[in-house]
């Protein structure tokens, strides 16, 4: 029941896009094609889950017996730095026009807000294990069901007449706030 | 507290260490064999990564060369002697390319295009003119005279003469398309070279209005559409030229009273 919890909490009431504003760069960056949206959230789902459980060894297992909690940041930013580069060469191997589609975004997971933020969030709420795992998947099914609606809703607009000057980058803006509008009537419920 | 520090070193330092092994590792068991064909064919390619092939850069073409799905031709840029040498490379008969080269479609510079009464004060560029206030000139459908087209030609290929309107220096021009792309009232299109009849304009107003806001506009009269037998169709008041069906020496360019439609090398009619 607390494992369900915290998974449904990462992924709709406190979404990690919609709700606590991370990772919003590749929410609007790569959400016009919801092929290519549902690849970005699987990888950086499959790099939040690895992410949180080398950084939860990490930080409980080497930085806090060693009093070394200070150096929390760069060794989380190092994990995450060599995730992505591993799963860029995974994907690069596995598919080639996955690799070409998610372009400048496949590295800028890097500096990916979401994934800095999953790993101090688990520390800072002394999450066991099992729960930084349900944390990580959570939020990264949160991250893609956002980008997956976002990218539906945008194939959508590219049919619909849309007014001149909020055509392009404003009514996805508008799009993405009124998204977050609707995610605001989950508040509270966990 | 010296102490701190070197185990603040050592802790990153150890730490920096694993992952590089690990990623070392990795690339050893993951890197990707790609078809050195695909690294000769990128070398000789003129690597402007200008997209005028219709790839995302050079790279790209060259590994759709490779593939097959694309024509050693299929450079606008490399011209000719580049898809000899991507040919040899591949083994493959070449085919042949007609040079595309972009035509400027209208002739309503500062001395034909009528003024507004405003005058406009802002960055000279076509895109800012275009979102604020159009510019100076009151048609809608005309060159800006921002230079966009201009500044954007990476071979340098394009110059603005003393009628603000931009000219294709066709000798130097790769036709690799991005002056189209650059302009926001569409005027500039890819031709093939050895095509030389054109509808000069792009002015979809009304005669009367059309008359008003240019002297060399398209007002859409269509006479040159009714002697064409198809090869002109009017569409919204102004002439589109079917090249398909286009006969020439059916077209009464004397009679196009602003001069909108014109045979380049032919007779030049003369603006009043």
């Amino acid at each position: 029941m607390d494992l369900l919890l915290i998974f449904l909490s990462a992924a709709i009431v406190n979404n990690f896009v919609l709700s606590l504003f991370l990772g919003i760069c590749p929410f609007l960056g790569v959400s016009n094609k919801t092929s290519s949206a549902i690849s970005m959230g699987m990888a950086v789902t499959f790099v939040m889950v690895l992410t949180a459980i080398v950084s939860w060894i990490l930080y409980f297992i080497v930085l806090v017996p060693f009093k070394l909690e200070f150096l929390q940041i760069p060794s989380f930013i190092l994990v995450i730095a060599s995730l992505v580069q591993f799963v860029e060469m995974v994907i690069k191997k596995v598919s080639q026009p996955l690799y070409r589609a998610l372009g400048i975004f496949l590295p800028l997971i890097t500096t990916n807000c979401a994934i800095l933020g999953l790993a101090l969030l688990l520390s800072m709420r002394e999450y066991s294990l099992l729960q930084s795992i349900i944390f990580g998947l959570g939020a990264g099914a949160g991250f893609t069901m956002a980008l997956f609606i976002m990218a539906g809703i945008r194939e959508e607009l590219e049919l619909t007449d849309v007014p001149k000057p909020f055509r392009g980058v404003p009514i996805t803006l508008i799009t993405a706030g009124l998204l977050a509008l609707a995610f605001m009537g989950f508040a509270g419920m966990i | 507290m010296e102490l701190t520090i070197i185990i603040a070193i050592a802790t990153m330092g150890g730490l920096g260490f694993i992952f590089a092994s690990g990623l070392a590792f990795a690339d050893k068991k993951l890197r990707v064999e790609e078809n050195p064909l695909i690294g000769k064919v990128n070398d000789v390619l003129p690597n402007a990564n200008c997209g005028g092939c219709g790839s995302a850069g050079c790279y790209d073409f060259a590994v759709k060369v490779v593939d097959g799905k694309a024509l050693p031709t299929g450079c606008p840029v490399g011209g000719e002697e580049t898809a000899i040498t991507i040919a040899e490379i591949l083994g493959v008969e070449t085919g042949t390319a007609i040079k595309m080269v972009p035509k400027i479609l209208c002739r309503g510079g500062n001395s034909e295009a009528v003024k507004k009464m405003t005058e406009y004060y802002g960055p000279i560029s076509c895109k800012a003119m275009a979102l604020v206030s159009g510019g100076d000139k009151l048609c809608f459908y005309g060159c800006l005279g921002g230079g966009d087209c201009v500044e954007a030609c990476p071979f340098g290929a394009m110059i603005m003469n003393e009628n603000e309107l931009p000219e294709v220096i066709e000798e130097i021009c790769t036709g690799c398309g991005i002056c189209v792309k650059a302009c926001p009232r569409n005027i500039i299109e890819m031709h093939p070279a050895d095509r030389n009849v054109f509808v000069f304009c792009k002015n979809q107003d009304d005669p009367k209005r059309s008359k008003e806001v240019c002297s060399v506009a398209c007002i859409g009269c269509g006479i040159c559409a009714r002697k064409s037998d198809g090869g002109i169709e009017m569409v919204n008041n102004l002439g589109i030229i079917n090249y398909d069906k286009l006969d020439d020496s059916k077209i009464p360019f004397e009679k196009c009273s602003t001069g909108a439609i014109q045979k380049i090398g032919g007779r030049n009619i003369p603006v009043n």
